[in-house]
């Protein structure tokens, strides 16, 4: 199985700029704080504890609300995501048609859990709850495609075509 | 904005977009009108966005101008049409030819031979719109929709979401003018009361008795809401009207302000739906450009603004308080009622919250009079509801029937049947807060009384319809499993008793259920739903309570005789020779990785399920049919 390892934070300029405008835009604006947590995900990818304290400092609020609301919503992640993101529904309809199936061999194919991400940062693993793609259960979303009506035997196939995109690393 | 501004732009577009509603003759008059030869609707919904829409829209484009027909074929992206598994989904008007499963190579062949030629490729089409002597039925005939009434989702599919102008066409802020220009806040109140409209979030309380609290409450400051968070795993109904006709929601908004006496509202939609929130943006400004957001709408001196604010995955803000204080820009977590949001809500003010389909019925009530609404549905249920058909069934899409339809007109005749010729179980309603419809009572009129008398809810709309081959302990696992992930855990009955009951459940599924686990999940669950702070702990319980109701001989079975009648549970799963259909071939014998399995040549065989690992490769390979699991 593949270690589960957290870099260590960086960023460039670019990005504390980005999060400083977005904070001084927001600052007047009552309950800003999801509003600011969500871009500033877009901004980094995740939010390490380092950009929790800035946006605590910029909107006057303590790190322990940041981080209580941080925690609280799963659409926030406090750890990085991997390159492709692979996201497979265990809504309802998805389930019933055997998701669980689905995820199981994502996890075997890739060595990791849901929730984690592979060592070399191409892939994570996360499972959801309902894309609203039901038509087309049981679905995984890699990044922004869909595929849906899916079976098991599938998966390899799917992830090869990422991984061949890569150079053919991992 | 004055009225005859909208009529001139109504008038303007009606004929276009009333192309696409007539019967095939008359909308060819029309369309010679129009301007445009031909109107080319595709769906930009979810569902057929997954199913490669995009890609069918680039090749449709790009194929009208090698033809050179682009000035003359209208080409509109719209929301859903209902039938997400067929997606992608491509309608051609006048003719009202309904392709499904469109591919760019299907798409080629239908400009040159449909949109230039004239002659409709009836192998692509929708094979229920097909006559046997090749003539073509409209897509209100076909079974699937032929019992729908679309009120909610009236323009859905029919105009393009992104166009204000095409929903001022179909009648779009008419309503909004006749109320501020000929109502009283009062008579508006008056007016959905009347309806019999109640909540279509899940609680069904009715909507004008949550208005006139809110009007009745002091204060300058007031707030309208919309519950655009859809929790239920399996349901897109909200989703699907923001996707496709979003100003309707901003019209009822409006409607609701000036019933109450607010001036400002907020949407809180769920981050997850990026197409719902990007048409929802584009669509509050269009209308702020046409000044029905703004300052002295219709020149009333009414005034209204809105705003989006984004959920961010937290199945609990679906619930009215929770949601508030998640826009205050705090954790999600509810707070006890009284006070009610009507009295102290959002930011302490007094604020009305309802959900996108009750207000996409707002604007029609208005326009069309509560007489007419209330005459659709029951008694205690007016008007219509939307449900989100999905898991083992031939249709899987969106639905909307007049209240009281019965369950088997949805499964039977609206939703096709169940594929693969299985038998219908249960249909799941109300998702994670519900219960289960067994097969007994399929002729449950659909409506929320009648619901909750046999142990189930109308929910918010999905409807997940289970075949012979589901465990029903399972389900609800997997329905606790979803409520101890989303339970926020500020208050005990919730937080722990959720954990306790799926303890129970897990129990139960690894054949390890004792014979008065049920009475002790009994009790706990009647604490649960008298104690818990809010809707989420007090239903939890409901998906174990309506199966172990109607289901408990599975309990039972699990239980005491440690099986799996549906073959799900993959604890209880045993694999077992039937020595008559054995032929003694050794072939499993010699596949089983772990040497399980014994016999002689010629006689049969046997498997010993203590060192089984339930892999199914003897089952792969016995030419006999002789290995089964229970």
């Amino acid at each position: 199985m593949a270690e589960k390892t957290v870099p260590a934070f960086k960023d460039t300029p670019e990005q504390q700029q980005k999060l400083r405008e977005v904070i001084d835009k927001n600052k007047e604006l009552p309950g800003a704080l999801l509003p600011v947590l969500h871009e500033a995900q877009e901004i980094y990818g995740y939010l390490p504890i380092e950009v929790q304290q800035t946006v605590a400092d910029g909107l006057g609020v303590s790190l322990s609300e940041v981080y209580g609301v941080a925690t609280f919503y799963s659409r926030f992640s406090l750890t990085p995501k991997g390159k492709h993101r692979i996201s497979v529904c265990l809504g309802t309809a998805c389930y019933v048609k055997g998701a669980d199936k689905i995820l199981a061999e994502v996890e075997k194919k890739l060595g990791i859990k849901s929730g984690e991400c592979t060592a070399d940062g191409l892939f994570s693993i996360d499972s959801c709850r309902c894309v609203g793609a039901c038509g087309l259960a049981p679905v995984m979303m890699i990044d922004e495609d869909v595929y849906g009506k899916l079976t098991p035997d599938q998966v390899d196939k799917i992830i090869d075509k990422y991984i061949a995109e890569e150079g053919g690393s991992n | 904005m004055t009225i005859d501004e909208l009529n001139k732009i109504k008038k303007e577009y009606e004929e276009l977009v009333l192309v696409r509603k007539l019967v095939k003759e008359q909308g060819e008059k029309l369309a010679e009108k129009t301007g445009y030869r031909k109107q080319v609707l595709v769906c930009g919904g979810t569902g057929c966005t997954s199913s490669g829409s995009k890609k069918v829209i680039a090749a449709l484009e790009k194929s009208l101008k090698d033809n050179g027909i682009e000035d003359e074929i209208l080409v509109v992206r719209t929301g859903c049409f209902g039938l997400c598994s067929l997606g992608p989904i491509m309608i051609v008007y006048p003719e009202g030819a309904f392709y499904s499963q469109a591919t760019p190579e299907g798409v080629e062949r239908i400009v040159k031979e449909h949109l230039v030629e004239g002659n409709v490729v009836t192998d692509l089409l929708y094979q229920e719109t097909v006559h046997s002597d090749g003539s073509i039925l409209s897509l209100s005939e076909t079974p699937f929709y032929k019992k729908q009434l679309r009120i909610a989702l009236r323009n859905c599919g029919v105009i393009d979401p992104e166009n204000i102008k095409e929903y001022i066409a179909m009648d779009g802020y008419q309503a909004l003018a006749k109320a501020l220009t000929s109502m009283t806040p009062d008579q508006v109140i008056d007016e959905v009361l009347n309806s019999g409209l109640r909540g279509r979030g899940g609680g069904g309380f009715p909507t004008g008795r949550k208005w006139s609290f809110t009007r009745a409450s002091q204060g300058d400051v007031k707030y309208v809401c919309c519950n655009a968070d859809e929790g239920d795993p399996g349901a897109f109904m909200d989703r699907s009207i923001l996707e496709g006709d979003p100003q309707c929601i901003i019209e009822a908004m409006i409607i609701a302000g000036y019933a109450i006496g607010a001036h400002h509202g907020f949407v809180y939609v769920r981050a997850e739906y990026p197409i719902a929130v990007q048409r929802l943006t584009i669509a509050i400004e269009q209308a702020r450009e046409k000044g029905f957001l703004g300052k002295d709408i219709f020149g009333s001196g009414f005034d209204f603004d809105m705003e989006i604010r984004l959920g961010a995955g937290a199945f609990v803000c679906g619930e009215e308080t929770a949601l508030m204080t998640s826009i205050e820009g705090n954790r999600g977590e509810p707070h006890p009622r009284p006070p009610f949001p009507a009295v102290k809500g959002l930011f302490g003010k007094p604020t009305v919250l309802n959900n996108v389909e009750t207000y996409a019925n707002i604007a029609q009530i208005i326009l069309n009079g509560s007489d007419w609404y209330s005459s659709i549905g029951t008694e205690k249920s007016r008007g219509t509801k939307v449900f989100a058909l999905g898991g083992k069934i031939n249709n899987v899409g969106l639905v909307e029937i007049p209240m009281g339809t019965t369950l088997r007109e949805i499964v039977e005749e609206i939703g096709g049947g169940i594929p693969n010729g299985k038998k219908f179980k249960a249909a799941q309603t109300g998702g994670p807060s519900g219960g289960c419809i067994p097969a007994e009572h399929i002729d449950t009129p659909i409506d929320y009384d009648s619901l909750i008398a046999i142990g189930s809810m109308m929910g918010s709309g999905g409807m997940i319809i289970l075949d012979e081959d589901t465990c029903m302990v399972d389900i609800a696992k997997f329905y606790l499993e979803f409520t101890v992930d989303e339970s926020c855990g500020k208050c005990t009955p919730c937080r722990v008793g959720t954990q306790r009951l799926l303890q129970y459940l897990d129990k139960i599924t690894k054949g390890n259920g004792e014979p008065d686990d049920l009475e002790k999940i009994d009790e706990l669950a009647q604490h649960m739903q008298k104690s818990s702070l809010c809707a989420l702990g007090q239903t939890a319980p409901n998906p174990i309570l309506s199966t172990m109701k109607y289901f408990k001989d599975e309990y039972v079975a699990h239980i005491d005789e440690k099986k799996c009648p549906a073959g799900v549970c993959k604890s209880l799963i045993r694999y077992e020779i039937i020595p008559d259909k054995c032929k003694g071939c050794t072939r499993c014998a010699r596949n089983c990785p772990v040497g399980a399995i014994s016999g002689t040549v010629k006689q049969p065989h046997v498997i010993d399920s203590s060192k089984c690992i339930k892999c199914g490769i003897c089952i792969t390979n016995c030419k006999f049919d002789a290995i089964i699991t229970g």
